[in-house]
């Protein structure tokens, strides 16, 4: 037996059933939770006189949410699946939120004060359509109905409790309605659409039984496109498919009349189609030609008049009724820093209303929608309060001039996340906001001290705890000597970049990145990819980090790549670039340059390798690597994987000489008819590994983990199984997974799991994979696990040339030639299902591992990857107890308290990523979804630190103490010898 | 002392010994008196000098050899003490292996000394040095063997390996599905 496993046995033996749970007074010290709503879609407010005030909003993260106006806190949340998408909100009898969701198909009614779901309704039609939803003010039996239209129905449905009252259908092949609308005071609405796009209709409908009152339509020479906005109860303006003629549709007691307006001869120089912005505001439209937005008044008999131009960004917000049928509108238009907050009447443009100028964070972009409130000032006017969504996502209310609160509800949805440290600690700056001086530092302490000894009273108890919570030390902007603190850089849909501090949670800047923004040349820029460039360590003291972003053009794979590096201390946009090629994959490569760049290989869609940075450097290191660099695409869509190495430069650019060609080596062609991929997962580059050896104590042997970059784990579905749990019957349906290396294309290990089935989350460590999926013929999750061990290396058990180094163990290895392996694996029953999978990552790879699931209730489990053990046996022997392995049992146990958000739900978990600390017992790990959530986990106790709640004030008080009584006795026994001897 | 004993002993009510014990070794239980000198008389004697001279590196030669197999003893103390410990690795087992390995050691290194009074020209304390040797080594080879099943012994591959950091290797792969 061997001496580390003596000490690891020490280790295990303290840490057996290790307690992952804490302490009620320790929530918070190390963990911090933020919560998020995503970019709000529609906004409804409830502001009346009674109760508290707040505002409804949907999102396109498919929340819905009340937040408080006063401070922006969410009241109440609730996150619908996936493929739930909200298509309309809105508040009946002021006490339930109506949501209608799912394509129309459900409708759903939530207490407002609370949230709770008071019903729900499920609406069916016979084709796909437009989803909308009206309040109507009609009242059937007591009843008050809102009307929805959806999947080719019209449904009126009872607030109280959602009895669909009538329906009616519409089955008219190509008609395409476009708005349901009640004229006020009347009890009935009308649906307008257009049928085969150039046909408008327009059906009357009794409101309290849903008979047809009347049908009438009109053809139109041209085609109809779309959008519609609606100038009065019985008027809309449509635009025609060319975008050049504006169409003024008016439907007043039944007869219809179509008037065609040219844009130009509203606006001389008009350049190009126009675009309807959809509104309902009486009166007046807008529409947009190019950047330019353009005011159009509806006066008397089909007027139309071009009341303003506006060349600078604008949002118009929807109209709000004022009393005695006025409508306000607000718009809201940037101009430099500021942005200028309007609300007008709908029949005065000169009149405003409110006109405010704020001044607004560069780093929030355009303001993309706008929702205004009014309420009645003191003095009986009318003052307004608006809620605008921003470019970046964020969602501010204004009010008077100023922000009242902004939310940075773009964390909701972040793309990729790294990390990177933060400065330096130097002489003589001071970076705590407040030093503590020596006084507080004393009555801390012995507040400390009270508690310890038990003396504090309640109030003290919560000073301690305040002064736990708040410390300074966690929040500082230096670099501490645990590796702790660090800063968090995530990469958001909105192609915004957040640091955030691991300490606090706080952002400690931000910035929408001007690559990534809207332009002429690039119309719908994405962000794809986050990558630490630069990471000095040699001149950390004088050299910032720098990260890379990586974004494209558009969705297509052949758009465009956008490259912009970014200081990680400061957030500055230190370079940007618009690449020529396109991006479809980002390797870093292993090697750095003088100034400690990484070297970056982007492949492009043509399967040319570019090199960045662009530096003869960089060229020269990557020459002397030339021929060892392989990389690999999985096509999952035609199930094939290949292999490729480089070969040459570019034929084609002859300047080019950072563009090389790919010359294909393998290829791995997966029968298409039996397999299909959906889950592809490697090892983490920067993972430590601590060790090749994997110690067998029963008889005291060892095998050599198969430690490699390049394995690529694969698993495949049949092509039936690919849909959902439960679609296809065991017998048609297996997992087959793989383990491939990638340089040679060698496939290492392939099994078959009959009768499971998908979604498979995975995890790649050192020589290890886990996996969940679905078993159908036990209607069970399962995990299995695979271990690798390379069995050409399984000779090298002589004491004595290990002892004087006679070894192959070190010498670099090669992927050509090896191949001998040995794998080992075992499954168990899974109770969750998994939303995301990671494993925990510390500085030296020593500490043992933890498994970190996301599980289906959004929280995050932990699970000792001992429990994953092939070795594992139904009796394990005496010897293979003491080295750890736990008898096997059918199941894997979720422990309550390795929950490590305890009890926080991290909403709409996407991903889980562990970062290692300085300290090796500790991970840093970030979980995030619509949520953010953040601690620090020990998977072995933190058993290389004291712990948090140590007192060093009782320890040093005690030694002072016994010193004391040292000197004491020592002078009582002096003195007492004295004594003695003159006696 | 024996000797003296012998003539003392019981089985007698009362005895008068006329011999004359001066000379005896057993007379050196009893200091002499101050003033006294034995030397003249000694040297006055050469024959009886050499008896007891004689006679004290027998003694000397019999108790070089029972100090030499004492550790024995404790060499099957030692042993029983192992075996309560058993063969897992805690508190207890460690203290009494390191014990074990302590206590020959220390009494290695003072050899010299435990056999000091015992030190005559006459007397040939090889034989028990190497006894003594011996044994302690016996009881050190017992630790030796007590701390390897506990496994706290270099003796596997897997002491040596586990400290070795993975190989390197030569190619570099990466990629994935395209973005």
């Amino acid at each position: 037996m061997a001496i580390t496993y003596a000490v690891l046995l020490f280790l295990i033996f303290y840490s057996f059933q290790p307690t992952l749970s804490l302490y009620e007074d320790q929530v918070g010290l190390t963990d911090w939770h933020q919560q998020y709503i995503g970019k709000v879609k529609q906004a409804v407010f409830h502001t009346h006189k009674t109760g508290r005030k707040r505002v409804v909003v949907s999102t396109e993260d498919n929340v819905i949410a009340t937040l408080d106006l006063r401070h922006g806190e969410i009241f109440w949340r609730h996150v619908l699946g996936h493929n739930d998408v909200v298509d309309g909100i809105d508040i009946a009898l002021g006490k339930y939120v109506i949501t209608l969701s799912s394509e129309g198909r459900i409708l759903r009614a939530w207490n407002l004060p609370d949230g709770q779901m008071v019903w729900e309704s499920s609406l069916h039609g016979p084709k796909h359509s437009k989803s909308l939803l009206l309040m109507t003010n009609v009242i059937i039996e007591k009843d008050n109905v809102v009307v929805i239209f959806s999947n080719g129905r019209l449904h009126a449905v009872s607030c109280i409790d959602g009895e669909v009252l009538w329906n009616k259908d519409f089955e008219a092949e190509s008609l395409e309605v476009q708005k349901v609308i009640q004229p006020p005071g009347s009890n009935f609405v009308y649906v307008v659409g257009f049928a085969a796009s150039s046909q408008f209709e327009m059906y009357q409908i009794n409101a309290t039984n849903g008979e047809l009152l009347k049908h009438e339509s009109e053809a139109f020479s041209g085609r109809f496109s779309g959008e519609v906005s609606l100038v009065s109860s019985e008027t809309l303006v449509a635009l025609d498919s060319t975008g050049l003629i504006l169409l003024r549709i008016s439907f007043h007691e039944g007869k219809i009349s179509i008037q065609q307006t040219p844009i130009s001869d509203l606006v001389e120089d008009s350049p190009g189609p126009a675009v309807i912005i959809p509104s309902s505001i009486m009166g007046l439209f807008t529409i947009k030609i190019n950047a330019v937005t353009i005011f159009i008044r509806v006066i008397g008999k089909g007027k139309l008049e071009v009341v303003e131009k506006a060349n600078h960004e604008t949002a118009v917000g929807d109209a709000l009724s004022l009393s005695e049928g006025q409508q306000a509108f607000a718009l809201v238009q940037h101009a430099g820093r500021d942005i200028h907050l309007t609300v007008k009447l709908a029949h005065d443009w000169g009149g405003d209303l409110l006109k405010e100028s704020i001044k607004m964070d560069q780093q929030r972009g355009l303001v993309h929608k706008v929702f205004i409130n009014n309420y009645v000032r003191t003095d009986g006017s009318y003052g307004f309060r608006a809620l605008i969504v921003m470019e970046d996502h964020s969602l501010l209310l204004l009010q008077q001039g100023t922000i009242v609160w902004s939310r940075e509800d773009g964390l909701a949805s972040i793309i990729d996340v790294t990390t990177s440290e933060l400065p330096v600690e130097r002489a003589g700056v001071s970076v705590a906001k407040v030093e503590l001086n020596l006084f507080e530092w004393l009555k801390g302490h012995m507040l400390k001290l009270k508690g310890t000894l038990m003396l504090a009273t309640p109030e003290d108890i919560a000073a301690i705890q305040y002064m736990r919570l708040k410390s300074s030390e966690k929040s500082k902007m230096t670099r501490d000597h645990n590796g702790f603190r660090k800063l968090l850089i995530a990469l958001t849909r909105a192609g915004k970049l957040f640091a955030l501090h691991t300490g606090d949670g706080r952002i400690v800047w931000s910035r929408l990145l001007q690559s990534l923004h809207k332009s002429e040349a690039c119309q719908h820029p994405i962000g794809l990819n986050l990558s630490p460039w630069q990471v000095p360590h040699h001149h950390a003291l004088d050299e910032n980090p720098s990260v890379l972003v990586v974004g494209r053009c558009g969705p297509s794979s052949d758009a465009l790549g956008i490259l912009s590096f970014i200081d990680s201390y400061t957030g500055k946009e230190l370079s940007s670039s618009r690449l020529v090629h396109s991006v479809a994959q980002v390797i870093p490569l292993p090697y750095t340059d003088s100034t400690e760049q990484r070297l970056h290989l982007l492949i492009d869609a043509d399967k040319h390798a570019h090199l960045y940075p662009e530096t003869p450097e960089a060229i020269s290191i990557f020459r002397r690597e030339f021929s060892n660099i392989y990389w690999y695409s999985v096509e999952d869509e035609n199930g094939i994987i290949k292999g490729y190495a480089l070969k040459s430069k570019c034929n084609g650019n002859v300047d080019d000489k950072f563009c090389f060609d790919a010359r294909e080596l393998w290829s791995i062609v997966l029968p298409s008819e039996s397999e299909k991929i959906i889950a592809t997962v490697t090892r983490k580059m920067n993972e430590a590994v601590h060790t090749q050896a994997k110690l067998i104590a029963a008889d005291q042997d060892v095998m050599y983990k198969y430690v490699s970059r390049n394995l690529l784990f694969v698993a495949t579905v049949a092509p039936k199984a690919s849909g959902e749990i439960g679609s296809v019957t065991p017998e048609e349906s297996w997992l087959v997974v793989y383990l491939i290396d990638t340089v040679t294309g060698c496939v290492l290990h392939r099994m078959t799991h009959h009768g499971s089935q998908g979604p498979v989350e995975a995890v790649f460590s050192e020589n290890w994979v886990v996996y969940h999926y679905f078993n159908l013929r036990a209607h069970r999750y399962e995990m299995s696990v695979i271990e690798i061990y390379d069995q050409s290396r399984a000779d090298n058990k002589d004491v004595w040339k290990l002892v004087v180094g006679k070894h192959n163990l070190t010498s670099p290895i090669s992927s050509y030639s090896r191949s001998e392996v040995v794998t080992k694996s075992q499954s168990y029953f899974f109770t969750h299902s998994l939303k995301a999978i990671a494993v925990t990552s510390t500085a030296k790879g020593i500490t043992s591992k933890q498994l970190l699931m996301g599980t289906i209730g959004d929280q995050v489990l932990a699970l000792d990857k001992r429990f994953l053990d092939p070795r594992r046996s139904v009796n394990p022997t005496q010897a293979e107890r003491e080295e750890g392995i736990i008898p096997l049992t059918d199941s894997l146990p979720i422990i309550p308290q390795s929950y490590i958000t305890h009890n926080i739900r991290v909403e709409g978990l996407r991903g889980i990523i562990t970062v290692a600390a300085k300290l090796e017992s500790t991970t840093l790990v970030f979980a995030h979804g619509l949520d953010l959530f953040f601690t620090h986990f020990a998977p072995s106790r933190t058993y290389d630190s004291l712990t948090e709640d140590f007192s060093c004030a009782l320890l040093l008080i005690t030694i002072v103490a016994l010193v004391a009584a040292i000197f004491v006795t020592w002078l009582l026994s002096q003195r007492k010898e004295l004594q003695d001897k003159w006696r | 002392m024996e000797k003296g004993k012998g003539v003392m002993g019981s089985g007698r009510r009362w005895a008068v010994d006329f011999s004359d014990n001066s000379t005896a070794p057993s007379s050196r239980d009893i200091p002499d008196p101050p003033g006294f000198t034995r030397a003249s008389v000694d040297q006055d004697d050469s024959t009886v000098s050499r008896q007891k001279k004689d006679a004290e590196s027998n003694w000397k030669a019999q108790k070089a050899w029972e100090v030499a197999q004492a550790p024995f003893k404790n060499l099957l103390m030692m042993g029983f003490m192992m075996w309560m410990a058993g063969n897992t690795v805690h508190l207890f087992s460690i203290g009494i292996t390191f014990s074990a390995l302590w206590q020959p050691i220390s009494a290695l290194q003072g050899v010299g000394k435990v056999f000091e009074p015992y030190k005559d020209s006459k007397v040939e304390l090889l034989g028990p040095k190497l006894l003594f040797i011996a044994l302690n080594l016996g009881g050190l080879a017992l630790g030796v063997w007590k701390l390897n099943t506990l496994g706290l012994l270099p003796t596997h591959a897997s002491d040596w390996v586990s400290s070795l950091p993975p190989a390197q290797e030569v190619e570099y792969s990466g990629g994935g599905i395209p973005l």
